[in-house]
């Protein structure tokens, strides 16, 4: 049993636990987490913390206790809130409390957790960008109603892209719809490594469409280059 | 106000480093071994390179020659002017470079933001871009901050995780590329660092009457931190002395402020899809802070999310909040490129950035409306056909 109430009593204890077991499995975990000495220093540095009811030394806590309910909570509602800034490995006990959730949203992610799902939500594009072209934010993103914060100076740059990219000196950077120009060998080589690293299976665990979409565009360009997916 | 000119910290503690005998392990000796068993190649620093001092006390090579730019998907995406300054200056110093198209993103802005990825994965990512640098003879030289810290994470895995290194090995070999591995891993701004004198003996602008606030990239100090480069004459080797030593030797001053460390506010998926957060950080931790305890003419960092994030969310908190913001925001680069007589718009192209940037240009002695002009002029060019494009031998000649 864990110190606090069981914010998720619908879901079994085994379920949690499997979850735990998955995070405990990544190799990276044991040099992420040596126990913690509840000092709080990870907190003083963590952004996150000063803006959402978040703490990295409640993350480190749970899971040097291996509170499975706690964790799981955690898992849920705690980790996209992190910066991944990584200010927390200042941690005098040398854990990485950033990293330990960089674990715990995989492992969400991995086994297609709703929360996992919902906080991707509106961000499926810029995994398609990424995935499907290599770069992962390109200049034609730069539309004033979808930064309408940064001011009018987005809007002139939306009017005039194309002609301020052709006017960038590196040839590499007259695109638009990437950041620069990636060889089409290059981004087939990146698909193969989606395909051969699990990638593909873990976006079907959170969007069905965005895999059926990404599969689309690198199965006709594996298949055309003579590979078999 | 009380400006806080950054000489030595306000501190009685003191961290000494001892070379022989370092905190953490030196990663070279592991590299050099599994080298020598056949497990990978190290693709050595050619010469001729310049030796810093890393936070362990270690010594670190930078290259300057034969460099392979991997390059920003912010920096070439929103703030081009970032990556064309890092060029222009590698040109103007006269040393050997490749920009690449056989280069991808790390893709670590997004496993940061939405861990869709994994550590076999993202491994492969940067020894695919490892390789492809190989396979040309050019050294990696790392521009964005980001991928400088994850590419010291996915080697410290690699080292360290025999079935991840078999895995990766494994998927390298489907590429039909080896496993290579950087000696070191280079971010741009260290080269810039190093290079700092020769590009105070090509300052063509006096910067002694600009005030100078440093922010320092998470991903380039706390994220496997033994790289960083640190200078006992610069903060007395207390902080990291990337992006201080180059504005210190181009002879402005630099401002300190009581939230240097903190982050900027990026966040990876909030910066995209929370900008709440981002913007309140930015201004209520970096910016309003700066404005109150040093009144900075400029803002100085080197990474693409720092640059991005300090410039961008001004506009909302000053206009609909009325924070006390309006620095303008750039990278080291771009300041050094300006001090060295590179052109505001056809290099810096600081017609990107949102925060306004003429009064300093002004301070700092560049005529931005004669630029301006020009590269109207440019613009005209490209319109009416004369040409398709600006290159570098338009804009050097
Ligand atoms: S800094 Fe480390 S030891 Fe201290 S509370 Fe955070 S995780 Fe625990
Ligand atoms: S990585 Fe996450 S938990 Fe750690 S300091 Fe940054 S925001 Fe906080």
């Amino acid at each position: 049993m864990g110190l606090f109430a069981d914010k998720y009593p619908d879901v079994s204890y085994e379920e949690k636990l499997r979850l735990w077991d998955e995070v405990k499995a990544d190799a990276r975990f044991p040099d992420y987490l040596y126990g913690c000495y509840e000092c709080g220093i990870c907190v003083s540095a963590c952004p996150s913390a000063r803006f959402y009811d978040f703490s990295p030394r409640k993350i480190a806590q749970a899971a040097a206790r291996e509170d499975i309910e706690l964790i799981y909570e955690q898992m849920n509602d705690d980790v996209w809130n992190c910066s991944q800034c990584f200010s927390c490995n200042r941690c005098p006990r040398q854990n990485s409390p950033g990293g330990v959730i960089t674990v715990l949203r995989e492992v969400a992610v991995n086994n297609g957790l709703k929360s996992a799902a919902q906080a991707l939500e509106g961000y499926s594009r810029i995994v398609y960008k990424i995935m499907g072209t290599g770069t992962q934010v390109s200049p034609d993103m730069l539309q004033p109603d979808a930064f309408p914060d940064w001011g009018p100076q987005v809007k002139q740059v939306s009017d005039e892209l194309d002609l301020w990219r052709r006017a960038l000196p590196p040839e590499t950077l007259h695109t638009t719809k990437a950041s620069w120009q990636v060889d089409e060998r290059t981004l087939i080589e990146l698909y193969l490594i989606w395909y051969n690293t699990g990638v593909m299976d873990m976006i079907a665990n959170v969007d069905e469409g965005l895999n059926l979409i990404l599969s689309d565009v690198m199965e006709e360009m594996l298949e055309e280059a003579g590979y078999e997916i | 106000m009380n400006v806080r000119v950054a000489v030595q910290p306000e501190t009685e503690r003191r961290f000494d480093r001892n070379a022989e005998d370092p905190r953490s392990e030196d990663f070279h000796d592991h590299l050099f071994a599994l080298e020598e068993e056949g497990e990978l190649v190290v693709q050595r620093v050619p010469e001729p390179f310049i030796e810093v001092m890393t936070k362990y006390g270690r010594t670190k090579k930078i290259p300057l020659d034969q460099t392979w730019h991997h390059k920003s998907c912010g920096q070439c995406g929103h703030i081009p002017g970032y990556s064309t300054s890092i060029i222009w200056i590698v040109r103007k110093l006269g040393y050997d470079y490749l920009d690449p198209t056989d280069q991808t993103s790390c893709t670590a802005w997004n496993y940061y933001a939405s861990a869709t990825s994994n550590a076999p994965a993202q491994a492969a990512v940067a020894h695919r871009n490892f390789a492809a640098a190989y396979e040309t003879g050019y050294y990696p030289l790392i521009h964005c901050g980001t991928s400088y810290g994850h590419y010291k994470e996915t080697r410290e895995e690699i080292m360290h995780h025999a079935e991840l290194r078999k895995q990766v090995r494994e998927v390298m070999g489907k590429l039909g590329k080896p496993l290579v591995i950087p000696e070191e891993i280079v971010h741009y701004s260290e080269y810039i660092h190093a290079a700092r004198n020769m590009i105070a003996e090509r300052q063509v602008f006096d910067f002694s009457d600009i005030g100078v606030c440093i922010h320092p990239a998470c991903h380039y100090y706390k994220l496997v931190e033994e790289d960083a480069i640190y200078d006992e004459d610069i903060y007395g080797g207390q902080r990291t002395a990337t992006v201080t030593g180059v504005v210190t030797a181009l002879g402005a001053e630099v401002r300190d402020y009581s939230t240097f460390f903190d982050c900027c506010g990026f966040g990876f998926r909030h910066i995209l899809v929370s900008r709440d957060f981002t913007r309140s950080f930015a201004t209520l931790r970096k910016i309003e802070v700066m404005k109150e305890e040093a009144d900075p003419d400029v803002v100085i960092s080197h990474d693409t999310g720092c640059v991005t994030t300090l410039d961008k969310s001004q506009y909302a908190t000053g206009v609909a909040h009325g924070a006390n913001v309006g620095v303008p925001v750039m990278s080291d680069s771009q300041f050094s490129a300006l001090a060295m007589g590179a052109h505001p718009y056809r290099i810096c192209q600081l017609h990107w950035h949102s925060t306004e940037y003429r009064p300093l240009l002004e301070k700092m002695g560049i005529d931005h409306e004669k630029a301006w002009a020009e590269f109207q002029q440019d613009l005209e060019d490209l319109k009416s056909g004369k040409k398709d494009y600006l290159t570098w031998e338009d804009i050097e000649n």
